[in-house]
């Protein structure tokens, strides 16, 4: 009796936890399938089940060019950013994941504290420094901004590869003759590439996708995609928009693939 | 001589770290354009005019005697509690499933939570606007069911807000807390369920007090995304509704009021860092909890 009980008891939480899991998983992957759809009416509203199907809106897409130049630019400035953030932030990694210095632990707080601080205060803060120090807005200062707020992903990626590399594999390239240029590259450098690569990754995603610093940063002439889409939705419910959403969401679902194939992205964020 | 320098400076014949001069270049980028951006915010603030030429705190005054600005704060500080309050209730339960799931169940799961994460917030956002709208998918629902006439106005609506934010910022809280419960000993539950305990009890004795480090490291990072999310907060929550970030927003652009803009920004950073500040407090504690065990 009390053993049945018990075995209720196990069941009825199991089936508690599993279907608020499931409850919960489906409530996160809903909305995108729901956009995906919608892009695909034949309508003119955003009504759901659309009326009919076809392609229309993908076509309008294709000559909206107001989206296609702040995609462009948000292309461009994510892919300086990123750059500048691995070189930057991958040397950065370097001198503070083994050191046990107090300079080391205050650099590693002040490299993540974009992370906590709320962006929009920095994008704030920067635009007033910009224009103190006679720097015009362009995708320069935007470049910068976005650097500074993506770089922390790659310092957190590339010191997480840096603890777990053995150190005896150092001391026995140097034992054996390496220079440390020569360890760096044929012994650190390959075993923590897939760090900094899914740093750099975030990196790309976060800065194409950021909006607090852009919205400071940015005017008509080095338009953002996030900020253009988010003044087209403020202005009209426009069905454009859902085709260009679903175009990124099913680009971040094959570069996902990509990142979990080359380098083992979920394992990586959960270690 | 010239070689004594040098080792020392690297720690001698140390080949296991690196010189900490690799992280000038970056420390150096974050002194210029974060630190000082940041002191010049500060500096403006402390400004009682706009064109920044008499100190003084009339700024913070303005904000603190201010009741409009103050319940500005007081609802963004509570839609982050009810947001972080969701994403923990629905979140948990993720990350469960995900330790008592097969290896392919698992990169199923992890890829499903990280897709908005990576996914622009823009995007998502607007995903909601589709599924809250008057011709959205619920509306549409409930009306085919006939269980309404006219369609429901959810959007612009708190629970929509919520619900919103919720969805987008369920990664943050799900990640820390797979870390977490990842590191918890199984056979703890198993001797607690040996010792006659059963399994909700087990959860509310043994798993949460264990988790309670991914809990806080969650509830961190669910927190101040939620508070800071200006695109959701302006869409989903439209005009009606006012919260810091767009606060800030118009102050700052509309408005040209940058001494008061800055006040508001550092008014918010130390609301964002005294949060911050009190569940990294109360993380110690439960770290103290965990290892007393």
């Amino acid at each position: 009796m009390s053993g049945r009980q018990r075995n209720w008891e196990a069941l009825s939480f199991q089936i508690a936890m599993t279907a608020i899991a499931v409850l919960a998983l489906i409530l996160i992957v809903s909305p995108s399938l729901v956009v995906v759809i919608v892009s695909f009416t034949s309508g003119f509203s955003l009504k759901f089940p659309p009326p009919g199907y076809s392609t229309r809106w993908y076509v309008e897409l294709w000559n909206a060019w107001q989206l296609q130049f702040a995609a462009r630019n948000s292309v461009v400035v994510a892919m300086w950013s990123t750059a500048l953030s691995i070189v930057l932030g991958v040397a950065a990694a370097l001198a503070i994941s083994r050191s046990k210095a107090l300079t080391a632990k205050l650099l590693d707080s002040l490299f993540m504290s974009p992370l906590v601080l709320p962006a929009l205060a920095f994008g704030l803060a920067a635009l007033m420094f910009f224009s103190l120090i006679g720097l015009p807005i362009s995708l320069l200062t935007l470049v910068i901004g976005h650097t500074i707020v993506c770089v922390p992903y790659v310092v957190r990626n590339t010191v997480a590869a840096l603890t777990q590399l053995e150190p005896t594999l150092l001391e026995s390239s140097a034992i054996l003759g390496a220079s440390r240029l020569y360890t760096f590259r044929r012994i650190v450098l390959p075993l923590i590439r897939p760090g900094i690569i899914s740093g750099a990754f975030i990196a790309f995603m976060s800065s194409f996708d950021n909006v607090p610093v852009s919205l400071f940063l940015r005017d008509a002439a080095t338009d953002m995609l996030p900020i253009r889409m988010w003044q087209d939705l403020e202005g009209k419910l426009d069905v454009t928009i859902a085709a260009l959403s679903s175009v990124l969401i099913i680009g971040t679902v094959a570069l996902m693939a990509i990142m979990e194939r080359t380098t083992g992205l979920s394992k990586r964020l959960t270690g | 001589m010239k070689s004594a320098t040098t080792a020392s400076a690297t720690a001698p014949g140390d080949v296991t770290s690196f010189s900490l001069g690799l992280a000038l270049p970056l420390g150096v980028v974050f002194a210029i354009f974060f630190v000082l951006p940041l002191a010049q915010l500060f500096y403006l603030s402390l400004h009682n005019d706009t064109a920044a030429t008499v100190w003084g705190l009339g700024q913070y005054i303005k904000f603190l005697s201010d009741p409009f600005s103050l319940a500005v704060l007081g609802s963004t500080l509570l839609l982050g509690a009810e947001v972080t309050l969701a994403c923990l209730v629905l979140g948990y339960p993720i990350a469960w499933l995900y330790q008592r799931s097969g290896s392919r169940v698992q990169t199923l799961i992890i890829m499903i939570v990280l897709l908005p994460l990576l996914t622009s917030v823009v995007v998502r956002t607007f995903a909601w606007i589709v599924i809250l709208g008057r011709q959205g998918i619920i509306n549409s629902v409930l009306q085919s069911l006939g269980l309404i006439g006219t369609p429901l106005r959810m959007i612009y609506t708190q629970g929509g807000l919520i619900a919103a934010l919720a969805q987008v910022q369920m990664p943050l809280m799900v990640l820390p807390l797979i870390t977490a419960i990842g590191r918890i000993d199984p056979n703890l539950a198993d001797a607690s369920a040996s010792l006659g305990a059963g399994s909700w009890r087990t959860f509310v004795k043994v798993m949460l007090p264990l988790s309670m480090p991914g809990i806080i490291a969650g509830c961190t990072l669910t927190y101040a995304a939620a508070i800071t999310a200006f695109i959701t907060q302006s869409l989903i929550g439209g005009g009606q509704m006012l919260f810091m970030p767009m606060y800030l927003y118009q102050q700052a652009s509309t408005l040209q009021n940058w001494p008061f803009a800055a006040a508001i920004s550092i008014i918010f950073l130390f609301a964002v860092l005294a949060i911050v500040a009190l569940f990294s407090m109360l993380g110690r504690r439960a770290r103290g909890y965990g290892d007393a065990r």
